[in-house]
Formats: structure tokens, C-alpha cells, sequence
């Protein structure tokens, strides 16, 4: 059939199984925008207040289905505003597809009205990127954005569209989308890997991301049961252990548990597991794990090596490579060394509890027994991260929505709206933000009120910028430079302006009464928090340090 | 510090040279030369990089090239069973009388004159990197008015393990 390119981007979203985008309209994509009119009843479209709002939305969407998220902006403005929300899915491997519209072909070059490239702006924060020049491209191009995005270790991909390609018409067929033919081939090294797992006196698991992309947290169960391994993980992969598990040692790197940090330290055997031994868990990568050897196993070769050297490593799908492990790995039970882990965790690092004010390990937990195992949490960036990290009792599995890598302040409205939106299971949506990071992009509360959507913001409200103030209270000899901005934001009124519900709390108990209400309204709500300006984030490794330099109190 | 040559086959696509320059770029790579060439098949371009480093980072530049959709294969050239050219052309000061000294050294030297003007000559040289450093350290006693070099491209010897023919 003979259609307009706006229409075959529709039809082809609907084709790879988009049912929701989000987006926001403007000049070049008005004929995108037209076709999405007709196409209403297929696909939902979600309009943000600001285009970064709406990318870290698609990002939130996309983090808690796995399916690929899909944001539309306009040319200019709109496509520069993707530009953190795309660096974000990057450096989170989010798969993510962007539609950009640009300005018709024949002004392209010129610095006409609302013109950027973006597809030069975008190439060091995307897998790939295209600007379509026919409109009988255009349907090839979006399908291989696709499956760019979504295979091998994900990552977002943009599509650029001049606005003339999005009205010119071509003739369109449907293609299924064929799943890619699954090659059987065995991976290299898996007895070296098996033969130094079964000699292990003191081996630890630490796990990424990747462990959660490849959904391979029941293979990762067995293997870690058969073999009595005791696991950390990176924030990318908070929710894949369960809580309270034994051989659950907690968080690693910069603010990870004491525990272990210690058992990384002493390890003889180190098996990172879908992960990238970021500067934020190898702090120094000469001391990191130096009585270990270390198995690498990722997806992205480019890993290997990169940042720690490993001693054998296995290229893969982190669930392929586990079920193929899991039989050549021997019934273990390392007793003395769980025992050892165990002291350590007795000694660990544990914050006070004082219920007439607010703690911010209090406020989580508060969280967790009002929000119930379903709930869907999403973060911002700072303090508040780092504690929901550490004291959100992780449940579930992609319910820990948080820009690890890039650490984007502004990003957990957006995706908190997103996960919202993504949701059809009625779990809470719990939005954890700090002061600093919520005035960021609170404007996407009119989002939430536009479609009803049941996020409740939390804001752990010091005052300051607490993160960036921690530093320089520890390493800048107390010069708070900009990070004391002494806003008089109301937030309750703001949130009433806003046509939400708003509350504040200054104890324990109120806390409680607004969570609980708040779970009941079922509609966006905000509730502030009031804390202590000197509350820390603890335990901490300084950059560039080791365990032998954490910092307890 | 080593020097490394790299060849990398791509696709023939408009911004594939500023994606492959920009990840160079990003991850702090030297390159010491990049040549684009066209081969005998027109969607294909081989693209010869030269770059200086330790073998981990070549390692990494390598992967991290190897990741990108455009990149159809790339192998590291090992010197001894690959060719190596690049191209010369540099423009000199002369007079009827140095004129004579120019030609005699070009042709002992393997360049040719390509251009003689008023005030000036021309010459040309092509070879392997070392052969247009040999060449250039012997000008000494001239006046350089202009040079250029194109940088290297290269190719292995014997059957083509890599070949993308049409």
C-alpha cells in the first residue's frame, strides 16, 4: 500500500510491537504527529512537558518491560533536549529508540529554523544512528533501529527524519519481525572457568546490569545455591539477589556494604558477571580484588579488559554461558568462608535509628513496609540514591529504576512516569528523589496529572545538594561552595499548583500517615521529607581508594 | 609506545569516517594518520589507521572500533607480511642552479619532479613511511615552502583473508 512516510513510521512501530510512545510535538514532526491522530487506537502517545522528560519516560518503559522504548521529538530544541536522556540509556544499556524529525531535506545544511545535527551530536551516546534521505528507506532504517537497539548488550538508537521524508509517499509492505536465528555455538573457556570455580577456597560473585538484561536471575540462583557463592552487586543489578538471602553480601564499590568490599578484598576467586568494573566499584583497579583471579563474563567484548584486567573470561549471553556452567560446576559448601562473611557483616557499618525525626534509612524501610513487595522503585541521583540503594529491601527484578552510569539528576520523573505508564499490574510506583535532583525536572508533574498516573514522589529534602556538600565536608575542608542554595520551595504548594496532592513530614510518624495516604489516593502525590543537612551517606570508599580506606563514620 | 597500524573495512556510508574519528576521539586514541580509501566494491571503504600506544590500549581501540554497526571487519596489519604506502608531495625553494641538486637527489631517491615553476619545483615519492622520513631528512640544505603527506594505506601480502569483493 501507498503510504506517507508518518505513516510508515507507525505502521512499523506497531509491526515491532510498540504499543506506547512518548513524545512531544513541534514543526517537523507535525506530519509524525498527524499520523499518530489516525493511528490513536494502536498506539498510545504520551506527551511530557520537556523532551528530556519524555526520553528518560521511554527509558523508565523500557527498564521495567525490557521491551524497547520509543521517544518522538522535533527537530532543533526538541532533539538537543534528548541528547542526557539518550546518554543515560547508553551508558545503562537501555534499549531505546529515538525519532527525531528534522528539517525538510532541502534545508538541511542550511541553519535553517530548528536546525541541528543531531545525528552528529548523538554519535559518541548512541549504538547507532541513521538520517533517513528517501522515503523508501525509511521502513528498513526504523526496522534495523530496532534491532540495533535491542540486541547484543542494548543501547539506544536515533532516527533521524526530515520532515519532507515523513510526508513523501512509498509504497509498504509488512515484515514479521523474525527472531534471530539462534546460533549453538559453545563458549570458550567454560572448563578453565568451571575448573577454577571448583578449586575455589574464597570465590564471590559480583554482579552487574547484565545478570538483569539477560534475565538470567534464576540461572544465576542455581549456580550461585550449587556452588555456595557468596554475591554483590552493582546498582545496576539491585533486585536481582533477594534480600535477606545469605549469600547476599549487599551493594559493592564507593558506598557498598563494608561486607562486601572486604570479601572482593580477600577473595582468591572473583566471577564479575555481566558487568563493567566501573570506577565506581573498582575505585582502584590495581588493589581491586588483588588476591583473586578474575572471570569476566560479558556480552560486549570491549569489556574485557578494559578496565581490570581478567585472568580468563568468557564473551556471551550471561544466561546462555550460566546454563551451560551450571552442570560442570561441583556441589559446594564453603562453610569457613561464609562464617568469615558473616563476621564481617556483624561489624558492618549500621545507622542509628531515631524516630523523631526523619533517618533516611527509617524513611526507606518505611517505604518498603507500606509500598509492599510489588513496588516499582525509581530514583534520582545523589544521597537519596545511594541510600534507597543501600536500604530499599530489593525484592524484585527490574523494579529499581536508576541512572547508574551517567547519574543523571533529573532522571526520575520522567522515569518514574514511564514505569507508571509501563505498569499493568496495579504495583505501586514509588519516585525517590533528592531536593537537588527534583528541581531538576518536576516540571513532568503535569504529566502525571495529565494522565493520572500513580506516582508517588518522595523527596528526601536536606536543603542542599547533599552529595556534592558530603564531599566537600570530607575533602574540601568544609567550603560548601554552591551547594547551600537555601531555596524556600513549598513543595506542598507547588504540588497543589500542579493539581496534585502534596504532604509534609518532619517525623517518623507522619511519614507513615502520608505514605499510607498517599498509597490510597492512587493519584500523583508528593511527599517531602525533612532531613538533617548533615546526613551521610555511609559506608565510603574515596575515589580512587580501597576497602583499607572506607570510611564508617 | 608502539606504533600500530590498523585496517578497518566499512561500509561506505555518509558519517562513518566522523563515527570512527569521534570514537577515536572520545576514548583518548592517538591517530597518527587515517587514510579512507574506496575499494573494488563500492559499498565497501577500507579505512588504514595508524595510531601510537601501549598493546592494551591498541586492544581496546580495536574492540571498541570492532562494536561499531558500520565496522564490516578490521585486523591489525603486521608489518613484515603487509604493504605500507603513503604519498609525498613536497614543494621546494629552487633556482636554476639548486634545481640540478633537487633532480639528482630526487632520482636517487625514487621521487620524481612533478612541477617545475618560477622559484620553485615539485616533487613526488611514494613508499613505506620510513622511506618518505629517510627522504625528508636528507632536505636539510633546502628551503621547505609546502609539504604534504597522505598518510598510510595498506594491504597484506599474498591471498586476501579479509577480501569484501562484489
Amino acid at each position: 500500500m501507498l503510504l506517507t512516510g508518518a505513516e510508515i513510521i507507525a505502521e512499523v512501530l506497531i509491526e515491532q510491537g510498540v504499543d506506547t510512545v512518548f513524545g512531544y510535538p513541534g514543526g517537523s514532526v507535525l506530519n509524525i504527529y498527524d499520523a499518530l491522530y489516525l493511528y490513536k487506537d494502536k498506539i498510545n502517545h504520551y506527551m511530557s512537558a520537556h523532551e528530556q522528560g519524555a526520553c528518560h519516560a521511554a527509558d523508565g518503559y523500557a527498564r521495567l518491560t525490557g521491551k524497547t522504548g520509543v521517544v518522538i521529538s522535533t527537530s532543533g530544541p526538541g532533539a538537543t533536549n534528548l541528547v542526557t536522556g539518550i546518554a543515560t540509556a547508553y551508558m545503562d544499556s537501555v534499549p531505546l529508540v529515538a525519532i527525531t524529525g528534522n528539517v525538510p531535506t532541502s534545508l538541511i545544511g542550511k541553519d535553517s529554523f530548528q536546525e541541528v545535527y543531531i545525528a552528529g551530536i548523538t554519535m559518541p551516546i548512541t549504538k547507532h544512528n541513521f538520517t533517513v534521505r528517501s522515503v523508501e528507506d525509511l521502513a528498513d532504517t526504523l526496522r534495523s533501529a530496532f534491532k540495533i537497539a535491542n540486541s547484543g548488550r542494548p543501547g539506544p538508537v536515533l532516527v533521524d527524519v526530515p520532515k519532507d521524508i515523513t510526508s513523501n509517499k512509498a509504497e509498504f509492505s509488512k515484515k514479521p519481525v523474525t527472531p534471530e536465528p539462534v546460533e549453538q555455538k559453545s563458549f570458550k573457556n567454560l572448563e578453565k572457568v568451571a575448573s577454577l570455580i571448583n578449586s575455589a577456597k574464597f570465590p564471590v560473585v559480583y554482579l552487574g546490569g547484565g545478570v538483569r538484561i539477560s534475565s538470567a536471575e534464576q540461572e544465576l540462583f542455581e549456580f550461585l545455591k550449587k556452588a555456595d557463592i557468596p554475591a554483590t552487586y552493582t546498582i545496576m543489578a539491585a533486585g536481582v539477589l533477594g534480600y535477606g538471602d545469605e549469600l547476599n553480601m549487599g551493594l559493592i564499590g564507593m558506598h557498598g556494604s563494608k561486607t562486601a568490599n572486604l570479601a572482593v578484598d580477600n577473595a582468591d576467586l572473583v566471577l564479575a558477571i555481566g558487568t563493567r568494573f566501573s570506577d565506581r566499584v573498582a575505585l582502584n583497579p590495581q588493589k581491586f580484588a588483588r588476591r583473586a583471579r578474575i572471570v569476566h563474563i560479558d556480552i560486549d567484548p570491549s569489556e574485557i579488559g578494559k578496565n581490570v584486567p581478567a585472568d580468563v573470561s568468557i564473551i556471551g549471553d550471561v544466561k546462555k554461558v550460566l546454563t551451560e556452567l551450571l552442570p560442570m560446576v561441583k556441589k559446594a559448601k564453603h562453610a569457613d568462608w561464609l562464617s568469615q562473611i558473616n563476621e564481617w557483616r556483624k561489624k558492618d557499618y549500621c545507622p542509628t535509628d531515631d524516630d523523631s525525626v526523619l533517618k533516611p534509612h527509617q524513611v526507606m524501610a518505611a517505604i518498603c513496609d507500606a509500598a509492599g513487595e510489588d513496588a516499582v522503585f525509581i530514583t534520582d541521583v545523589g544521597q537519596h540514591q545511594m541510600w534507597a540503594a543501600q536500604y530499599i529491601r530489593h525484592i524484585k527484578t527490574r523494579s529499581f529504576l536508576t541512572s547508574g552510569g551517567l547519574g543523571t539528576m533529573g532522571y526520575g520523573y520522567g522515569a518514574a512516569l514511564g514505569a507508571a505508564v509501563a505498569d499493568k499490574e496495579n504495583r505501586p510506583i514509588i519516585h525517590i528523589t533528592g531536593d537537588g535532583s527534583f528541581h531538576m525536572n518536576m516540571n513532568e508533574a503535569c504529566t502525571a496529572v495529565s494522565y493520572n498516573l500513580p506516582v508517588i514522589t518522595v523527596i528526601m529534602n536536606n536543603s542542599v545538594l547533599g552529595m556534592v556538600r558530603q564531599w566537600q565536608k570530607s575533602f574540601y575542608g568544609k567550603r560548601f561552595s554552591s551547594s547551600e542554595p537555601e531555596r524556600k520551595t513549598n513543595y506542598k504548594a507547588v504540588a497543589e499548583g500542579f493539581g496534585l496532592t502534596g504532604f509534609r513530614c518532619e517525623n517518623l510518624a507522619e511519614f507513615k500517615e502520608a505514605m499510607d495516604k498517599a498509597l490510597k489516593l492512587g493519584g500523583p502525590v508528593w511527599i517531602e521529607c525533612v532531613i538533617d543537612r548533615e546526613e551521610a551517606v555511609l559506608p565510603m570508599i574515596p575515589a580512587g581508594g580501597s576497602v583499607d580506606d572506607i570510611i564508617i563514620n | 609506545m608502539e606504533k600500530h597500524y590498523l585496517s578497518v573495512l566499512v561500509e561506505n556510508n555518509e558519517g562513518v569516517l566522523a563515527r570512527i574519528s569521534s570514537l577515536f576521539c572520545q576514548r583518548g586514541f592517538n591517530i597518527d594518520s587515517l587514510t579512507v580509501s574506496a575499494t573494488d566494491n563500492p559499498e565497501i571503504s577500507r579505512i588504514t589507521i595508524v595510531t601510537t600506544g601501549d598493546e592494551a590500549s591498541f586492544r581496546q581501540i580495536r574492540k571498541q572500533t570492532e562494536k561499531l554497526v558500520e565496522t564490516k571487519t578490521l585486523f591489525p596489519l603486521n608489518l613484515r607480511t603487509s604493504l605500507l604506502r603513503e604519498l609525498l608531495l613536497i614543494k621546494l625553494r629552487s633556482n636554476t642552479e639548486i634545481k640540478n641538486k633537487i633532480e639528482k637527489l630526487a632520482e636517487k631517491n625514487g621521487a620524481v619532479v612533478i612541477d617545475v615553476s618560477v622559484g620553485c619545483v615539485v616533487l613526488e615519492l611514494t613508499g613505506e613511511p620510513e622511506k618518505i622520513d629517510k627522504f625528508l631528512s636528507k632536505l636539510k640544505d633546502f628551503e621547505i615552502i609546502e609539504m604534504c603527506r597522505t598518510g598510510v594505506t595498506a594491504m597484506e601480502r599474498g591471498e586476501a583473508t579479509y577480501s569484501l569483493s562484489v
